[in-house]
């Protein structure tokens, strides 16, 4: 399907369910500002999906902005490499807002940023060179889920991968700095493709996009426009506005209308799924060499003083960057590490932002929602809005009387958590914990 | 560390709706009929609603209590369930009557399953075909509207009975607009179809439920009546089917959540209805037929769940395994 004309194009194929929760993309016409070099980072050794990393450094070693500081020779995961120049002061056990414990790396900052001297663009020849390269680049997926992109890439041909999907949906209310990486770092977005396309055979490659975003079109198009290639052809889809579009599962049915099988993954619907701030990154460690060391993120919320959108190192405090914007107005009633649909609640300010912490959003306690929660009555509401066809509804009786049967048939297995089944849910249920739940108590019993 | 903030699982943002907002809507929707009820039977329709409804709530709140349970008036499902109870009763009945059906309703079809959200049958339903048994003669006593008595004649047979003696059934028009005898939440099918385009409107019901049954009903009537077209109407315009098809099979609790479900419940119903009415020895039976496919929804939805995103089908090797 290469076509000659950069083009856009509406979605063919319209997601199962869905809510339309509100925009709120109050940080859209913020251009990200970089933040001063914080006093200390703090580097978690997972902040990837797959192996905890090691360190390689040891308290009282001198590190460099850019300098692996763990590794892990696992198949599935990432380096990690300092955010700031400056001291090792230690090596300690943190608990990571998802409740698990880790090691972790601090680096007193000097100050000085100094980049590491080893940094520079890496020499690729082969496939091989190319995979090598991106692994020792710690990139994993900026979105928010946090998959190394080596192993993403490193698809075996048997999969006859034809498509390349860059998702720039970013369908979570308030997040928008996927959206100024469009705008502002389109041209890296676009060579990122391009570089990609030298490696692989794509036969088709589409950014989705929401049409909330009208302004992204014009300007990728304008770029690709420029940048043309003839065979290079990209191509935009026009994704309606609806949560959760952005979901990989998703953008795969509605750029191709292929299901990716239960318990299978992109690949094996013959399509590859990058976010867009991963392409970009990647295009720009491949031309400079300088790994995943910072990020932005989005900070917004009716309790933040000045909402923005924010360049961090990885590992900055959250306190740290709350106060450059602002602090906050109020004590919050709720601190959130991502999207409201399926971010993390934060019991504090003291944890280190991770590479893929995309947005920190501080409530005022006004913004309480929650309803009482009352009996289920079968409104099926829940099954309708799951993009999956799952049926929440009966998570929690099958928990309670331990009926794996029932857990399985609902599709607690598949369920990927974005909480559109809560979100609707008139009863105030919270169904999303009630698939966790469902989802421990399956592993359990079997 | 300071003050903890509150932690809770995801989403952190909610949608308006909630179960109260629900029943409002329904309220709001049966309130044409209570309108059209004073306007054909008068104003002692509206005094019998509420007789039911303070029964309905008085008696949910004594049974919580007695049972220590958590107080769910605030729910309004209760106002819900008196309403409709009140809503199949004939415009003469006498007040007490109204009021054990609605303890019935609320106390053994609702409560002794465990409140909201547990009971199989609607309690409506169940509260009228309880005082259908209990009290026949009564029940089956209808006040003819205010402008057609007669200081001989205050009650009379309802087009469904005048039906079946092969009498003058009153005129599409006067089955449309309610102008004859009847329980006076059923009579008025223009109002009841206006509640019911403000439940589609607002979401709160599908429409698979009350077009597949409403649609089966004048079917099986055309086919089942001689293949008269002005028979069917006459069915699908009298007695219970429009406010059973719109307000009473789309309960949630008591029908299935599916659209394949939805769809079997509606043509069940229809169905059943139409077997009562044509080969039955009652004129009507709106009423036991969704009482009967309230009982059959938990096997409805076992067999019409939709097929997970990415499911494949199971081979013939799984599938014997």
């Amino acid at each position: 399907m290469r076509n000659s004309s950069h083009g856009v194009f509406k979605a063919k194929y319209r997601i199962h369910g869905g809510v339309p929760v509100p925009h709120r993309k109050n940080t859209a016409g913020t251009e990200i500002a970089r933040i001063p070099s914080p006093e200390r980072v703090t580097l978690a050794m997972r902040q990837h999906i797959g192996a905890e990393c090691v360190p390689v450094v040891k308290p009282g070693d001198y590190v460099t902005v850019g300098q692996k500081i763990a590794d892990n020779s696992a198949l599935i995961s990432a380096p990690i490499h300092a955010s700031v120049s400056g001291i090792v002061t230690g090596i300690s056990e943190i608990l990571l807002p998802n409740s698990i414990y880790t090691q972790a790396v601090t680096i007193e900052s000097d100050g000085q940023m100094t980049l590491c001297p080893e940094v520079a663009p890496p020499k690729i020849e082969t496939r091989g060179d190319f995979l090598a390269a991106v692994r020792e680049s710690g990139l994993v997926g900026l979105g928010g889920a946090g998959f190394p992109t080596h192993v993403k890439l490193a698809v075996p041909p048997e999969k006859h991968v034809d498509t390349l999907i860059i998702n720039a949906a970013e369908c979570e209310p308030y997040i928008t700095v996927d959206y100024r990486e469009c705008l502002d770092h389109s041209t890296d977005v676009l060579r990122g493709v391009y570089t990609l396309l030298e490696h692989f055979d794509f036969k088709q490659i589409i950014i989705g996009v929401e049409d909330n975003k009208p302004d992204v079109f014009y300007h990728l198009i304008k770029i690709a426009e420029s940048l043309r290639n003839k065979d290079n052809t990209v191509h935009l889809m026009k994704l309606k506005s609806r949560y959760p579009q952005g979901a990989e599962k998703m953008m795969v049915y509605a750029a191709t209308g292929r299901k990716v099988p239960v318990g299978k993954l992109p690949a094996d619907a013959g399509c590859l799924v990058l976010n867009v701030t991963t392409v970009s990154t990647l295009y720009r460690y491949l031309k400079t060499g300088k790994p995943l060391v910072s990020r932005s993120l989005t900070v917004d919320g009716s309790a933040v003083a000045d909402p923005k959108n924010v360049r961090a190192p990885i590992g900055t405090p959250i306190s740290t960057i709350l106060d450059f914007c602002g602090g906050l107005t109020a004590e919050p009633y709720k601190l959130i590490a991502g999207g409201p649909m399926m971010g993390l609640a934060l019991p504090g300010a003291d944890f280190p932002t991770l590479k893929q912490s995309n947005a920190l959003l501080a409530f005022a306690p006004g913004d309480k929602q929650v309803k009482p929660e009352r009996a289920c009555i079968h409104c099926g509401k829940c099954t309708r809005a799951c993009p999956l066809s799952l049926v929440p509804a009966m998570a929690e009786e099958a928990i309670t009387l331990k009926n794996v049967g029932t857990l399985k048939k609902i599709g607690t297995d598949i369920c990927m958590e974005c909480g559109c089944c809560a979100y609707v849910c008139p009863a105030g249920k919270p169904l999303v914990q009630h698939m966790r739940l469902a989802k421990e108590t399956i592993k359990e019993l079997t | 560390m300071g003050k903890l903030f509150t932690v809770s699982a995801p989403p952190h943002v909610r949608a308006a709706d909630t179960t109260t907002g629900i029943m409002m809507s329904v309220l709001i929707a049966l309130i044409p009929a209570q309108v059209a009820a004073v306007w054909i039977f008068g104003a002692r329709t509206l005094l019998v609603t509420a007789v039911c409804v303070a029964a309905a709530l008085l008696s949910e709140w004594l049974i919580r209590l007695l049972f220590k349970r958590t107080a769910t008036l605030g729910d309004l499902s209760a106002v819900v369930t008196g309403v409709l109870l009140a809503f199949c009763l004939p415009p003469n009945v006498p007040l007490w009557m109204g009021a054990i059906g609605s303890v019935f309703a609320i106390v053994v079809a609702k409560q002794f399953f465990g409140g909201i959200g547990q009971n199989f049958v609607n309690p409506a339903i169940a509260g009228r075909i309880f005082l259908l048994l209990s009290f026949p003669t009564v029940l089956m006593t209808w006040a003819l509207p205010e402008a057609q008595q007669t200081a001989d004649a205050v009650t009379g047979a309802t087009p469904l009975a005048i039906a079946r003696a092969d009498g003058n059934v009153p005129s599409l028009w006067d089955l449309f607009l309610g102008q004859h005898g009847g329980s006076y939440g059923e009579v008025c099918v223009a109002a009841l179809l206006l509640g019911g385009a403000y439940l589609l409107f607002r979401k709160v019901i599908s429409p698979i439920i009350p077009l597949s049954f409403i649609g089966t009903v004048a079917v099986g009537m055309f086919l089942a009546g001689g293949l008269d077209w002005h028979n069917a109407l006459e069915q699908i315009l009298s007695g219970g089917v429009i406010l059973g098809a719109v307000f009473m099979a789309t309960d949630y609790v008591t029908s299935p959540m599916y659209k394949g479900g939805k769809l079997l419940f509606g043509i069940g119903c229809g169905l059943v209805t139409v077997a009562i009415r044509a080969w039955g020895n009652m004129p009507e039976g709106v009423s036991y037929a969704i009482l009967l496919m309230n009982i059959l929804t938990p096997l409805i939805e076992r067999i019409t769940q939709p097929k997970i995103f990415g499911a494949r089908q199971k081979t013939k090797e799984e599938a014997a395994a």
